[in-house]
């Protein structure tokens, strides 16, 4: 597969880290992301477990509220389409369809908002083999830089730093994959219940 | 349930808080029989450590009886262990090589940021440390609950009393990982900076590997007699000068291998972080940098450095080109707890280590206050206070 997703003609590092986002994000969209929006997020993070066991997880996108912090649930329309319910500020909520716009077993999941998104944005997660180390998961969002209440409402989605945000829900996944739990410090259910509010 | 709660500096107090509960799988609650005071819950105590909120609960050496498991625990009800201090998931790619305190998934996903922002990656969950490691409740309390119970506590057989066991839960692992990463070879000679817990651990165990002399430095007197009731020879750094003692003692070589336990009251990932913001305030910053400095500058050519002490930020004046230029090896970390505990305990069965000397005082839980206070006062009479919840209050 030709990785669209590294700057080739500059270096070899991901176009997440590119100084310049601006092109970055114009040579990540030329790629495979169907582009909505103009602001970039990427991370990677490698889990111990198979490949297709961490797809076949992603591709039911009912399972993602588990790890995905601010998404209260997302409802599967059809084999393509899914419906997102995610929290906005003051305890209102944004929503939006989601169309899978290129889906290779094992490998890899592209997905973009439908029109009259409340945020466009769009999406891919790639699967990668990683050896005795097990798969190295690259999850990268592109989505529309808001303004005034959507501004505050994007803040929520992906709190103050949106690589950050990305990274914990990865991180989150990881843990759900690898140890059958998400790790939590709380002592008590209501304490629990509060901190996942 | 009672609990050893913080509230500000030098303010600790036993306070009613909610029992804990099973809240994943792997869980399991433990009803505490003995928890110690670790020196580094004196830099809680002593308010350097950011990120505590008032009714956190301490305790990081700690043991006790299983009461309540999650579905995918291995423990049983009625089973007496110790629990590690470090949080380790023993699925991710660093416990599987044994690497438990770099482990991957022991703190919560919000709490690694910080981890990753200083160290560009985070470490294991650490028990009742602030939340910087995580925000777990500690074990100075009557229950805690202990996540991956399958892989970190260690079962303990029936009639082994708890002061023996007790310290594989943190400063017995850390003390002999310390003489591990000194790789002894047998006739040499070991010099120990810092004859606390971990020193004298270290000390034990280098002479287990097969050191040959041990050098013990400190400058508490009674923390001198223990070392030297282990067969150390010491040096009171406020008499002596230390580096030239070290290089007359050993022929003008210097000691084969290094250990720096200076630090060993600070087994937080970020004690040293915060005390370089303050070091200009404080002796202790300045301090355990010169231990280090020393350190390398008295080991001989070729020879170890092996550093448990901990640090957490940028250090001034550190000796590279010594430790370049003499050609010395430098091994340091977290202690990998769960990865000694079971040969430690056959250690202590066999009794080729001995553990209960170190325990000065022991107080039933409502008076850990003034185990802290004095503590706190005086280190060098108080070595170690352990806590016991089920003990009757004395009628001091």
């Amino acid at each position: 597969m030709a990785d669209t997703m590294n700057r080739a003609s500059h270096d070899d590092a991901p176009l997440s880290t590119a100084n310049n986002e601006r092109e970055a994000i114009d040579e990540a969209t030329d790629g495979l992301i169907v582009q909505r929006g103009d602001k970039l997020v990427a991370r990677a993070v490698t889990i111990n477990r198979p490949r297709d066991e961490l797809y076949a997880f992603w591709r039911d996108f009912s399972n993602l509220p588990s790890v995905l912090d601010n998404v209260v649930r997302i409802d599967v329309l059809d084999r393509e389409r899914s419906h997102w319910v995610v929290k906005s500020p003051g305890g209102g909520i944004v929503e939006w369809e989601s169309r899978i716009t290129e889906d290779r077993e094992g490998e890899l999941i592209a997905w973009a908002s439908e029109e009259g998104a409340d945020i466009p944005n769009s999406g891919r997660i790639e699967f990668r083999d990683a050896g005795s180390r097990g798969t190295v998961v690259v999850a990268t969002i592109n989505y529309d830089q808001p303004f005034g209440t959507l501004g505050r409402v994007i803040s929520r989605i992906f709190q103050r730093e949106p690589k950050m945000q990305a990274q914990r829900d990865l991180r989150r996944f990881k843990q759900l994959m690898e140890t059958g739990e998400v790790a939590t410090s709380s002592r008590t259910h209501k304490q629990l219940e509060e901190e996942r509010s | 349930m009672r609990a050893l709660t913080w509230h500000g500096k030098h303010d600790v107090r036993v306070d009613t808080v909610d029992d804990p509960e099973i809240l994943n799988p792997r869980d399991a609650i433990i009803k505490i029989t003995s928890t110690a005071i670790c020196g580094s819950d004196l830099h809680l105590y002593d308010g350097f450590i950011p990120t505590m909120m008032a009714g956190d609960i301490l305790g990081h050496e700690f043991m006790g009886e299983v009461v309540e498991v999650g579905a995918g625990s291995t423990l049983k009800k009625g089973q007496r262990v110790v629990v590690p201090f470090t949080i380790s998931c023993g699925s991710c790619y660093h416990c599987g090589k044994h690497q438990y305190s770099a482990c991957e998934n022991g703190l919560p996903a919000d709490n690694q940021d910080i981890g990753q922002e200083m160290y560009g990656q985070p470490m294991a969950g650490l028990f009742g440390y602030s939340h910087l490691t995580g925000g777990y409740a500690g074990g100075q309390a009557e229950y805690v609950r202990v996540p991956f119970s399958d892989v970190g506590p260690i079962v303990i057989p029936d009639g082994v009393e708890d002061d023996k066991v007790l310290f594989l839960s943190d400063i017995l692992p850390t003390g002999w990982m310390a003489a591990e990463n000194a790789d002894i070879e047998p006739g040499d000679t070991v010099a120990v900076w810092g004859c606390g817990p971990v020193g004298l651990f270290a000390v034990q165990s280098a002479f287990l590997m097969g050191a040959e002399r041990v050098i013990a430095i400190d400058h508490f007197p009674r923390r001198l007699e223990l070392a030297r009731r282990f067969g150390a020879e010491t040096i009171n750094f406020e008499e002596t000068d230390t580096a030239a003692a070290l290089f007359e003692m050993t022929g003008g070589i210097g000691p084969d291998a290094v250990i720096d336990s200076v630090g060993l009251e600070a087994h937080g990932f970020f004690v040293d972080n915060v005390l370089d913001q303050i070091k200009k305030s404080t002796f202790l910053g300045t301090d355990r940098i010169h231990s280090i400095r020393q350190a390398i500058l008295a080991c001989r050519k070729g020879g170890r450095v092996s550093m448990p002490a901990v640090y957490g930020g940028f250090v001034d004046k550190f000796p590279l080109g010594a430790l370049m230029e003499k050609g010395l090896t430098l091994k340091t970390g977290q202690t990998h707890v769960q990865h000694y505990m079971p040969a430690l305990l056959n250690a202590i069965m066999e009794e080729k280590i001995d553990t209960t000397f170190l325990i000065s005082h022991t107080l039933p839980l409502e008076q850990a206050p003034q185990g802290y206070k004095m503590f706190h006062d005086n280190q060098n009479e108080v070595t170690k206070v352990v806590l016991k919840p089920g003990m009757a209050l004395a009628a001091e």
